[in-house]
């Protein structure tokens, strides 16, 4: 079939070798299989025009698995290209060689990859470092092996080696975080002048290491809010000796100095916020905000408010975690309030999360030009007199999450629940349905908290279930109605009545709430509702659905005196009228702070392939003199005060002596 | 397959959510030039990264073709798989630097194709990748120019929104400094601002030293060579910030009528002399209305019934006779009015302005012996501007 492709290859003239190439690779392009070219093709390895090889590299990384015997017989030639005098010969024949994922050559591999990694040039030395996962990939039998080679490699000094070998280090033996001890002063300083790219990834790192490795810097303030309290208990007893060995304790564990070492990461990754490319920015945002003190984390908002005017995928991802830090540190974007505005042109996704951030952000103090935003987003005209300009018709999403919103802010905020409540009343004319039945579900919820003020609302409401269809907003209608029919005696029946009527045309949840409301009318109402709630009981016990089947059987066990039945009637009352705990509304990104920010576990909330645990801040330090490099008897020193000194002491000449060399190679 | 039916869920394409988790991989995508890019993920990795980098791509892509879209890359799909190749290894990216990659792989043109097929030669640079290799991985070592130019071209945009009654609810200024050189050997370049303090929140390309500026706020920086962006900056809603046009707006529905009245004007505010350029109006008017009948004092304008966008194009703003577009809605009978009055996005340029009143001090430059030809040209532009009615 390929016959004349084969033809060109098997020619002399490098020209029509390159044009079957070509032809070859748009075939794999378009997703047509050219295995059967392969004995053609694997004879031009040793090509001399260099795109010819480089297409056969593609086609050979990519068919390699599939015809091993075949594959060997290019083997030699990179064997060949491993030795050749220049480096980036030798570097690309590791590459190809590493990426061909055939068993068989595994030792020859890791032989060149060991021959690799002490090479003289940094660019085989990085190749060697990315060859590293692919072979681990390949057999992970070499591990052992490999971790010795990523040990050599981590003690290398280059620039370029440091972003690939971190890679490595992490693809193939993260929990070896023993090995990154004698290489962290170094990697702190070097981070500056890695690729970006490198810096993600070393930065991810580091702040896995600084958690395991250093004490938490706001440990302080949790200390001495807890000493503040049992001083004050304290005072009380006059338990001396107690008193003292707290005392003892505290005064051992208060002077909390941040370890030099922690201190020099903060302050060497902290330019890298001004980096073009996001995704560092993120890193260290993420590691200002999981190690550095509480008082400095702030410094990363502004960056990420930049992030925001960046392509919207960026936006995405970036107010997902802004939306995570804002619920622990609201105080950090307050001042950027604006930025988190809505524009009528953003994608539905992000606006939506906007909203979330600026839920999170409200407070009572600015609460409300949020508010006042809220309402020029879902389109009302509320009692501030801004005209609408977003299409409630537009995006049926962002206008319930808006309301959502509005809900949210009502009841963190008690001062502005009722011009909340208020606005969400004038909501329930809208024309649009789902509007209406949003506000309606969100105002249950208000309502529960203070109902005793608000029965004018609830008989607005009793008059909607007319024309709203939503079942879920019939459905809370109902159930609003219900428990607080003592508030509208005379409307609670009629309900019932037109419920009634029309009670096997309803939806599922909402006959179940029929059944309720009946319940608790015949309870508070016997007089008026008694045949009603038989009926309704009655049509119930013939329905469809066996829940409602079951709920209506045991409605009518507890409600209906019989001579069988017990003690459970005398109590129905309280059953069905008792208090009930107001509903929380809260941010679905509460708890998501558990997963490292920036990481994609944190984006989807749910652990992904790979991910690493962030481990909690350990109670003791572990010892610090690890990190040194030249002198290794201090690690013998018990006594902690003593070690401390020492400690300090290399750590400032060494800093200094390595800050030199970068600062020369900078300026 | 899961990222089609993602996007046939979304109703706009801009609404594809860039992560989609499937049950074993995690698709990550990026929608530009109106094709979407995904990357498909196994384990756990910092989406920013990938998006990133499939940012970078695209970046490349247009780079390399000049325009980035379906048709060039099925035409060039040989070269796109060669950048690829360079650009990733085991899904760790190599070499992202435009200037490297086209050292590498000669980006295609319509005289090299013609060269190449007479001497048949190729496109794969001869020479092997040696940027890689030096301290300044951005700068190709030898370049060499007759002509020794550095150009800079401060663009500022504008993003606000302006309330109904006229007033800024935020404004805020980005701008960027993109720059052009073409300067032989190794040049050092120092650029300093009359006023660097107007500069809130400043990103870099990687080539300027972050310790010069944190010390002295002066861009000290070896370019690499060709067309980039230097830096980025941000001037904060803390500032004020001086909006350059108003628009008056009178738009009204009427509930017992279906016709509706429509009228804008646009004028200069705050343009310190500068004619204000390529103004263009464009507004997406609620679903109800069927037609518009309008006439402009100056310009086209275009009303799509389909997807109810209405568009005018304004040109230049004559501050003696100032533009207007006025006329009647029709909208569809029987319907009631529409309960929101659509929003008015505006797009303009200013020659020769940055409106934040950024100016560049000197430049001057190091390394090199040659006297460098020197410009600088300022451009505000409206980013995202909004007015709403």
């Amino acid at each position: 079939r390929h016959d004349d492709l084969k033809e060109m290859l098997d020619s002399n003239k490098d020209s029509l070798k390159l044009e079957a190439m070509k032809r070859i690779v748009a075939m794999i392009a378009r997703g047509k299989n050219a295995s059967d070219l392969f004995p053609a093709v694997v004879k031009n390895v040793a090509c001399k025009n260099i795109e010819v090889k480089k297409l056969v590299y593609v086609y050979l990384v990519r068919y390699a698995e599939e015809q091993q015997d075949l594959a060997l017989l290019s083997i030699s030639t990179f064997q060949r290209g491993l030795k050749d005098p220049n480096q980036l010969i030798r570097a690309s024949a590791l590459r190809v060689l590493s990426s061909i994922r055939v068993p068989i050559i595994v030792p020859i591999m890791m032989l060149a990859i060991k021959e690799a990694a002490s090479d003289m040039s940094p660019y085989v030395r990085k190749t060697a470092a990315h060859a590293i996962p692919k072979l681990y990939s390949l057999d992970s039998d070499q591990k052992d092996q490999l971790i010795e080679v990523i040990e050599k490699l981590l003690a290398d000094k280059t620039t370029l080696v440091a972003g690939s070998v971190v890679m490595a280090f992490e693809e193939v033996c993260p929990e070896r975080i023993d090995l990154i001890h004698k290489n962290y002063r170094k990697l702190c300083n070097l981070l500056i002048d890695v690729e970006e790219w490198g810096q993600v990834v070393i930065i991810n790192m580091l702040t896995r290491y600084a958690r395991t490795q250093f004490l938490s810097p706001n440990q302080n303030e949790s200390l001495l809010e807890e000493s503040a309290e049992k001083a004050f208990y304290g005072s009380e007893e006059e338990d001396t000796k107690d008193a003292k060995a707290e005392a003892a304790s505290l005064a051992k564990r208060k002077p909390y100095v941040m370890d030099p070492d922690h201190r020099l990461l903060l302050r060497n990754t902290k330019p890298l916020l001004q980096s073009r490319n996001a995704a560092v920015v993120m890193a260290v945002a993420q590691l200002y905000f999981h190690l550095a003190p509480k008082a400095e984390v702030g410094v990363i908002a502004k960056a990420l408010v930049r992030l925001l005017r960046s392509h919207s995928e960026v936006q995405y991802v970036v107010l997902q975690n802004v939306a995570t830090m804002s619920i622990k540190r609201r105080g950090m974007f307050e001042p950027y309030l604006k930025s988190f505005y809505i524009r009528s042109t953003d994608p539905t996704q992000i606006k939506i999360l906007k909203l979330e951030v600026l839920t999170n952000l409200a407070n009572e103090t600015n609460i409300s030009t949020i508010l006042r935003e809220f309402q020029v987003c879902h389109g009302h005209t509320g009692g501030t007199g801004g005209q609408p300009w977003h299409g409630s018709g537009m995006d049926k999403d962002f206008v319930a999450t808006t309301i959502q919103a509005i809900g949210r802010c009502a009841t963190n905020i008690g001062k502005v629940r009722d011009t909340c409540l208020n606005g969400l009343v004038q909501l329930l004319s809208n024309r649009d349905e789902l509007v209406v039945a949003e506000s309606v579900v969100v105002i249950k919820k208000l309502l529960q908290m203070q109902p005793a003020q608000h029965s004018e609302i609830i008989k607005h409401m009793a008059k909607l279930t007319d024309n709203i269809q939503v079942p879920m907003a019939r459905a809370s209608i109902l159930w609003l109605i219900g428990e607080y029919c003592e508030h509208v005696p005379k409307i609670a029946p009629d309900v019932l009545r037109k419920m009634a009527k029309s009670f096997t045309n309803e939806e599922d949840i909402v006959k179940l709430q029929v059944i309720n409301l009946a319940a608790k009318l015949y309870l508070t109402n016997s007089k008026q509702s008694k045949l009603l709630t038989q009926y309704v009981l009655n049509l119930a016990k013939y329905d469809q659905n066996y829940d409602i089947r079951d709920r209506a059987r045991f409605i009518r066990q507890l409600i209906v005196p019989t001579e069988k039945s017990g003690a459970l009637n005398k109590y129905a009352k309280k059953l069905f009228l008792a208090q009930k705990p107001a509903p929380i509304l809260e941010s679905s990104f509460k708890d998501r702070d558990h997963f490292q920010l920036g990481s994609l576990s944190h984006l989807l909330n749910a652990k992904a392939v790979g991910y690493q645990e962030l481990p909690d801040w350990p109670d003791e330090a572990p010892d610090p003199s690890v990190r040194n490099v030249e002198v290794p008897e201090w690690t013998k020193c018990t006594s902690r005060e003593k070690r401390k000194e020492k400690v300090e002491k290399p750590f400032y000449s060494d800093s200094e002596g390595e800050s030199g060399p970068t600062e020369s190679a900078d300026s | 397959d899961y990222f089609f039916e993602a996007q046939e869920r979304a109703s706009e394409a801009e609404n594809v959510p860039p992560v989609i988790p499937t049950p074993h991989h995690y698709l990550l995508s990026v929608y530009r030039h109106k094709i979407f890019f995904v990357a498909v993920i196994q384990s756990e990795v910092p989406p920013l990264f990938v998006i990133e980098f499939l940012h970078r791509v695209v970046d490349t892509f247009q780079d390399y073709f000049g325009v980035c879209s379906e048709m060039m890359i099925k035409d060039n799909v040989v070269v796109v798989y060669e950048v690829l190749e360079e650009m990733l290894d085991n899904g760790f990216p190599l070499a992202t630097e435009s200037n490297i990659l086209k050292e590498l792989i000669k980006p295609p043109t319509i005289l090299r194709t013609v060269v190449n097929t007479i001497t048949g030669s190729t496109n794969v640079g001869d020479q092997l990748p040696t940027g890689q290799l030096s301290v300044v991985p951005w700068r190709r070592t030898g370049v060499k120019y007759t002509n020794n130019e550095a150009y800079f071209d401060v663009i500022e945009e504008i993003d606000a929104i302006i309330d109904k009654s006229g007033s800024t609810i935020t404004a805020e200024i980005q701008g960027v400094i993109d720059a052009c050189v073409k300067l032989t050997g190794m040049p050092d370049l120092t650029l300093s601002f009359m006023n660097p303090r107007l500069l809130d929140d400043v990103s870099f390309h990687p080539c300027v030293r972050f310790k010069r500026w944190e010390s002295e706020r002066i861009l000290s920086f070896i370019p690499p060579d060709g067309n980039f962006r230097l830096l980025s900056y941000h001037v904060s809603a803390q500032n004020l910030v001086a909006i350059p046009v108003y628009v008056k707006h009178n738009i009204s529905f009427r509930d017992s009528s279906s016709l509706g009245r429509f009228e804008i004007t646009v004028g200069p505010k705050q343009t310190m002399g500068k004619t204000i350029e390529g103004v263009m109006v464009t507004s997406q008017m609620p679903k109800g209305v069927l037609n518009m009948t309008l006439t402009p004092s100056q310009g086209t304008h275009i009303f799509d019934p389909v997807t109810k966008l209405l568009s005018w194009d304004v040109g230049k703003i004559n501050p003696q006779k100032l533009p207007s577009l006025k006329g009647s809605v029709s909208l569809q009978a029987g319907t009631s009015k529409p309960d929101e009055n659509p929003t008015i996005n505006l797009q303009f340029k200013i020659q020769q302005l940055a409106i934040s009143g950024l100016k560049v001090n000197r430049l001057d430059m190091y390394g090199e012996k040659y006297k460098p030809f020197k410009g600088i040209k300022y451009m505000t532009k409206a980013g995202k501007f909004q007015v709403r009615t």
